[in-house]
């Protein structure tokens, strides 16, 4: 096991070790190199959990129901990049159009579950909604099963981002910094997104009042279409991105759903910048966690977000709720 | 009040069920028996979280942290002391409302999904714990073959400890249930505010509420022990926290013994569906999915239709402000 800290970097590979290297590894000077790559890793670490939050954060926000399901979207979203990729022969081709092409086989199968059986659902009790996207990780992660098997996999960076530079005076592997890219990327497309143009306005303006969005005559069911799809393609893409730092495996999906929703949760229900704020929060607490205690480093960022929560109880930023 | 429960019908059910489970180990093989068992101890779980979310109209997500805690205070009394099985055994519940009356005390603070996810992030803090804490819990691999008193450590014995001790908790959760508290509990659910408005503590009477049904929680989890001998940290995974709301959930979360019904089904799905394929959660799924569809009052909740009405329109009108 020990796959709970889905590792970016195989320099955090301590933390799995037993504790006899544990104590060795803290004992060593924590000197502010350490300290500046451990924040680079974290930092790194944040934007894949933020891509995935965002989406979760999104689909929260306008449909109001906490997508279970969504880290069996992501895991699809690693093996689908894997499947293509390795059809494509590897390399660089395969790596770039396997980060195209899975967000959309995500967000394709997110769709046809929304049209034939989700959206059915929408005036139900919340718990209900909950119930659903349950049962449909449950479904999903057992086609996943089926269809790829449970061994492990992983992809293989292309050139231009393998190898690692020196950062510090320690190597910082390129492909983080190529996440450390992507992640503001995805932030600020998704805020223009949501900002400028008109169905993302619509999008927001119907997580506020579905009603009112109703009654001036736009298909509210087709918005929420809409946000569930745009939510699992961000959950596709995060897959996606991930996989060449991680094996791809089953079981990914617990993971990284229960740290998307405690992200959301400090961050604030649907706001997107929260789901950033929550990201570098546990992102940065979880790698300092490594530096600090690896036997218990995952305890930080869940001891970070009980401080929050009972400091500010609906998150630290404005919850769209 | 004790006179009114005897000229229930149920009562009558429930005393015949309870004798025929009494003489059923020595017609069924050993192996029905085994399921039995687990099946009166996912009871007890599911019918103790039924407390909070039936009864309580809490969101209580993360039920699974307090029987595992029950399992793994008493497993570990037993293992790592020499102290009498009593006290392990008594020392198991106490602990688990002890863990629940402080996470507890954060939580109720708190509405609804914010209760939900507060509380989850606190119980992966304790599951973080066990799970890492490889010197005390034996971390991811649990602890297996925990040596039990004499007189339950055969299969048919613990049977009826199980049995029996389960039997006990449940006619005690039926009697506070009845009691003035559960009805008080109950119109919390229904209307909050106007409980407040009557002078009633709500809050108060929300953190009784979860210390009650986490120390039965913790008798579940004893008593899992009991009959497997061994602790392990999935026994405080999230993943089995959803389960059990589903159990609820699953056999009407407004009866009181919908929950058993709910386990049953469960449990009896994963062993025999789990021995034809290994994709029973597949299944799982797509019964759930049948059951939102069709029957999402649950298995016995269907003639509570109108009350469950009544109550979601009261959500609804709250959720609009």
């Amino acid at each position: 096991m020990g796959y709970e800290l889905a590792l970016i970097n195989p320099q955090l590979e301590p933390c799995k070790l037993s504790i006899g290297q544990a104590t060795m590894e803290t004992s060593q000077a924590i000197t502010l190199a350490a300290l500046g790559s451990h924040l680079l890793v974290g930092l790194s670490r944040a934007m894949i959990l933020f891509i995935v939050t965002s989406g979760l954060s999104f689909v929260l926000g306008v449909l109001r129901v906490p997508n279970v399901a969504h880290g069996s979207l992501f895991m699809i979203g690693a093996f689908a990049a894997h499947s293509i990729a390795g059809a494509l022969g590897g390399g660089s081709i395969g790596f770039w159009s396997a980060l195209f092409l899975a967000p959309l086989v995500v967000a394709a199968i997110s769709l046809i579950t929304e049209r034939l059986l989700f959206c059915h659902l929408y005036e139900r009790e919340h718990l209900m909604l909950l119930l659903f996207t349950f049962a449909l990780m449950l479904i999903l992660g057992d086609l996943t099963k089926m269809t790829f098997g449970a061994a492990y996999r992983s992809i293989i960076a292309p050139k231009i981002l393998q190898g690692s530079i020196s950062i510090f005076g320690s190597p910082f592997p390129k492909y983080n910094l190529f996440l450390l890219i992507v992640g503001p990327v995805v932030a600020i497309g998704l805020w223009l997104f949501s900002s400028k143009t008109k169905i993302g306005k619509i999008a927001r303006a119907a997580a506020v009042d579905r009603e009112m969005v109703g009654a001036i005559g736009i298909n509210v069911s087709w918005v929420f279409a809409f946000a569930f799809v745009l939510g699992c393609f961000l959950a596709g893409l995060g897959g996606a991105l991930v996989s060449p730092t991680i094996s791809v495996t089953i079981g990914m999906d617990h993971n990284v759903i229960i740290e998307a929703f405690l992200i959301v949760t400090i961050g604030g229900l649907g706001n997107m910048w929260g789901a950033m704020v929550g990201s570098l929060i546990f992102g940065i607490t979880q790698s300092f966690g490594i530096l600090l205690w690896p036997q218990f480093a995952i305890v930080f960022p869940y001891a970070a977000v009980v401080i929050i929560l009972t400091l500010k109880p609906t998150g630290m930023l404005k919850s769209v709720w | 009040m004790l006179l009114n429960i005897f000229r229930q019908k149920s009562l009558g059910v429930s005393v015949v069920i309870f004798f025929l489970l009494l003489i059923t180990p020595a017609i069924i093989p050993k192996f029905y028996t085994y399921i039995l068992a687990v099946i009166f101890v996912t009871a007890l779980l599911a019918m103790s979280l039924n407390m909070l979310v039936g009864h309580g109209g809490l969101f209580q997500f993360h039920h699974a942290v307090f029987y595992g805690v029950g399992a793994y205070t008493a497993g570990l009394i037993l293992v790592k002391t020499s102290w009498p099985w009593y006290i392990a055994f008594a020392a198991g519940p106490v602990a688990a409302a002890l863990i629940g009356f402080v996470i507890g005390i954060f939580c109720v603070r708190l509405n609804r999904l914010y209760f939900g996810m507060l509380q989850i992030s606190l119980g992966s803090l304790v599951w973080a714990i066990a799970f890492r804490w490889y010197d005390m819990t034996g971390g991811d691999d649990g602890i297996h073959g925990i040596p039990m008193p004499e007189f339950i450590s055969s299969l048919k014995s613990s049977y009826y400890f199980v049995l029996i001790v389960s039997g006990i908790c449940i006619v005690l959760m039926y009697l506070i249930y009845k009691s003035p508290f559960g009805s008080t509990l109950q119109a919390i659910r229904d209307n909050p505010e106007r409980c407040a408005a009557v002078g009633i503590n709500v809050k108060r009477h929300q953190l009784m509420g979860i210390v009650v049904a986490t120390f039965f929680a913790g008798v579940a989890g004893v008593l899992f022990v009991t009959v497997e001998g061994s602790i392990f940290p999935d026994l405080m995974f999230w993943v089995l926290s959803l389960e059990v709301f589903i159990m609820c959930l699953l056999g009407g979360w407004f009866t009181f013994g919908g929950p058993i019904l709910g386990a049953t089904a469960i449990v009896s799905l994963r062993t025999f569906v789990g021995t034809y394929t290994e994709y029973w959660t597949l299944i799982l799924g797509v019964i759930l999915i049948l059951l939102i569809f069709f029957l999402p009052d649950g298995i016995m909740g269907y003639n509570y239709r109108e009350k469950i009405r009544s109550w979601s329109a009261g959500r609804a009108v709250r959720d609009m402000k």
